[in-house]
């Protein structure tokens, strides 16, 4: 009885102890190197997978991030969600410094609200953007505005995007809007644009999208840019607005927030956001430095660092 | 009798225009020519505003070899070059003509006379090929794929056989139908080109047992014609579907893409397509008018039109006794595959085969509802493919997925679509799918 006790513990401990041996002898062979790095700075990533950066979720972000480093450089490099404090600590875990970039936000390039831009055919076929831009036009006369089914919402992960019953266009909610570009990359037609968010959440936008002529943009929307070239001619001092393809676009990193072209613009195209509202007599409006101290209960968004900053953080 | 092997659906055939003879519509106030009336490349415009154009005048030359040439069908003059809104729904490069008098190209050989193969011996294939190309003839059947391309196999491809495609499957049409009662002899003239060009003696018709009297006076008349046979279908949709009809005729089946008819050794062509040939080479004619199908079952007077290419739509039902009061769409093509039309002022085009009125009640789609798992989609599907799978994969944008499971294969026919009992968008998602899988396709064999 004794001897099979003793038979089965040395034939099993003869077994472990090869097996141990073996699993050693392959773990060390095999072994695969990963940077330990990319473990810290994944663990310093907010781990939304959201791919906003470019990259196959977080720990693609984080394998990019310490390539790049070995580059000597992180430039272009940027977790849209964590912003700047997740770029510093990443920064710091791979002993470079790092460039300030300004914050963005996504911005909906379309104001043809139902009473701006009537319906002219009903499209009954699946609820989706990318199906009905199918079909063309859409429902309405313009080939190049909001088609209104949603594909942006669905895609925003942080809820930063809600369909407004009453225009039928998705509204940005810019406190929880990280600027991933999902909806931009969602849109079939192109319509959302990853725009710098501005100082103190201001900027100025051309909310239209419309290439078509004049006459016929005009005809579709009341809200359409007709390209008539008013802003640009308003602009010419700072050379911000371009227009192409018969539509204005502003520059954000050349516009100086002076809101003329908004004055300009005859179908009321140009928008500007977060500004105060404007005294009953058109007080000169905050131009170039920003340095009005009125209180802006409208603005929404989280006051930001100034663009163009460049904030040294030194690795330690 | 033949068909093809798998899947396939009948919907209800009201073919409502079937008795009405072929008339020729009036001539429009302006004609507009789209640059983007074929698949491929778009024409280039060749006039501009002021010019004088008469039937026949060259408008715009082909953009490249995969594309076709466009002519005025009317006289007058070009009154501007510019963006037109057209049957896909968006706006493109168009040519605008106002319509003065009717004055024809002398070229143009107009009378009614019968000009046989025999007659003209010395055209062979090279020839046949380049008057097609020069008329900018199109597959009439709705496809518009330029057909000069389809005549010039690709190097190691033999054609044995010529298709002619008088299924006319989709619902409603007459106008392949009423051609053949009314050109019979035309059609086979230009069969017997198309096996000339692609040096073949073997000629088939396919004609679905739904016009008999179609399929009577071709076989009558074909016994005049060497090597022409008239192929009698079972009626069953999408047989006028390229590889359907050679899987029901000739029992040969079109392997996935990119392998294309040829491969398999046949060309196939619509019966307009066939009739236009005829014009283009016997007559010196371009392609400049095609017969429609103005039908709906609201419609006065549902008939067939011979009408000149650019006349606006509207004018087309004022035709047939004005727009119903009751009408929910209007649609650019057949009820299972053509496309609801955003504006009656669009003009026709060389793939306008059709125009269907429906009223309110059968315009709309009945609101879908979760899916059953009852595989009705994939019995019916004629490419034998799971429309539920693909069209989930198209949602879920697993493009990955939906490439293995053939999504390129798709033809759009939309049996599954309309065979589903839950109503669901399947063919919307798959055509999503499909277009997103092909540009995967092309970007990656661009690297």
């Amino acid at each position: 009885m004794v001897n099979v006790i003793l038979i089965a513990v040395c034939v099993l401990g003869l077994i472990g102890l090869a097996s141990a041996v073996i699993l050693f002898v392959v773990s060390h062979k095999f072994a695969v190197h990963e940077d330990p790095r990319i473990a810290q700075v994944g663990a310093v990533l907010p781990q939304a997978n959201c791919g906003g950066c470019g990259y196959p979720g977080c720990s693609g972000f984080a394998a990019a991030c310490v390539k790049a480093a070995d580059g000597g450089s992180l430039e272009g490099k940027l977790c849209p969600v964590g912003g700047q404090p997740v770029m510093e600590q990443v920064a710091g875990i791979l002993g470079l410094a790092v460039e300030a970039a300004a914050p963005k936000v996504a911005v909906v390039r379309c104001n043809g609200t139902c009473e701006n831009r009537p319906r002219q055919a009903q499209f009954d076929g699946a609820r989706s953007c990318r199906v009905q831009q199918m079909t063309g036009m859409g429902e309405t006369g313009c080939g190049y505005g909001c088609l209104g089914c949603g594909d942006c919402v669905s895609k925003c992960q942080f809820d930063a995007l809600h369909m407004n019953p009453e225009t039928g266009l998705p509204e940005v909610d810019e406190e929880k809007c990280t600027a991933c570009g999902a909806c931009a990359k969602a849109c079939p037609r192109g319509i959302i644009e990853i725009r710098l968010k501005g100082p103190k959440g201001r900027r100025v936008v051309v909310l239209c999208n419309n290439k078509d002529k004049g006459a016929i943009a005009n005809k579709a929307c009341k809200a359409s840019c007709i390209g008539c070239g008013k802003c640009v001619k308003t602009c010419e001092k700072f050379e911000a607005i371009t227009l192409e393809n018969n539509l204005a676009y502003i520059d954000a990193e050349k516009c100086k927030m002076c809101r003329k072209c908004e004055e300009a613009c005859p179908k009321g195209a140009i928008h500007g956001f977060n500004f105060p509202p404007r005294k009953p007599k058109a007080e000169e409006p905050a131009a170039q430095s920003n340095q009005s101290n009125q209180s802006n209960q409208n603005t929404q968004s989280t006051p930001s660092t100034p663009i163009k900053e460049v904030e040294p953080s030194k690795a330690e | 009798m033949k068909t093809f092997k798998i899947g396939g659906v009948h919907p209800a055939e009201n073919k409502l225009s079937a008795a009405s003879p072929i008339r020729e519509a009036a001539l429009p106030k302006q004609a507009v020519f789209s640059m983007f009336q074929h698949i491929g490349a778009p024409a280039k415009p060749v006039v501009k505003k002021g010019d004088e154009v008469k039937v026949g005048t060259l408008l715009a030359e082909a953009g490249g070899f995969v594309s076709a040439p466009i002519h005025s069908s009317v006289s007058g003059k070009v009154s501007k070059v510019d963006v037109a809104l057209d049957a896909s729904g968006t706006r493109r490069m168009a040519v605008y003509v106002d319509v003065e008098g009717d004055e024809w190209e002398e070229s143009i050989d107009r009378s009614p006379a019968l000009v046989k193969l025999s007659n003209r011996p010395e055209l062979d294939s090279k020839a046949i090929v380049e008057k097609i190309k020069n008329a900018g003839i199109v597959g009439m059947g709705g496809a518009t794929f330029p057909c000069h391309v389809k005549l010039s196999p690709p190097p190691g491809c033999k054609a044995e056989c010529v298709i002619i495609n008088a299924v006319e499957c989709e619902p409603y049409l007459t106008a392949d139908h009423r051609l053949m009662l009314e050109h019979p002899e035309e059609i086979l003239v230009g069969l017997q080109l198309i096996m000339k060009a692609v040096g073949v003696n073997k000629g088939y018709i396919g004609i679905e047992n739904n016009k008999p009297d179609a399929i009577a006076l071709m076989t009558e008349k074909a016994k005049g014609y060497q090597g022409i046979e008239v192929v009698p279908l079972k009626v069953k949709y999408p047989q006028g579907g390229e590889k359907q009809l050679i899987d029901a005729v000739i029992s040969r089946q079109v392997p996935a893409p990119p392998a294309i008819p040829i491969n398999v050794g046949a060309v196939v062509q619509n019966v307009g397509t066939a009739f236009a040939i005829y014009q283009a080479v016997m007559k010196n004619k371009p392609l400049i008018d095609r017969i429609i199908t103005v039908t709906g079952k609201s419609v006065k007077q549902p008939s067939n039109l011979l009408a000149r290419l650019g006349t606006p739509f509207q004018q087309l039902i004022d035709e047939c006794g004005g727009l119903p009061e009751d009408s929910g769409k209007i649609i650019g093509g057949g009820p299972m595959m053509g496309k609801a039309l955003l504006s009656l002022d669009i003009p026709m085009t060389k793939g306008s085969s059709g125009l269907l009125i429906m009223n309110d009640k059968e315009a709309r789609r009945a609101q879908p509802s979760p899916c059953i798992r009852c595989a009705k989609c994939v019995s019916a599907c004629p490419m034998g493919l799971e429309p539920y799978l693909l069209s989930k994969q198209s949602k879920l944008e697993d493009w990955e997925g939906a490439e293995k499971n053939d999504i390129t294969s798709c033809i759009e026919c939309g049996s599954c679509q309309f065979t589903c009992p839950s109503h669901r968008p399947l063919l919307d998602m798959i055509r999503v799918g499909k277009s997103t899988v092909m540009g995967i396709i092309r970007s990656r064999a661009a690297k």
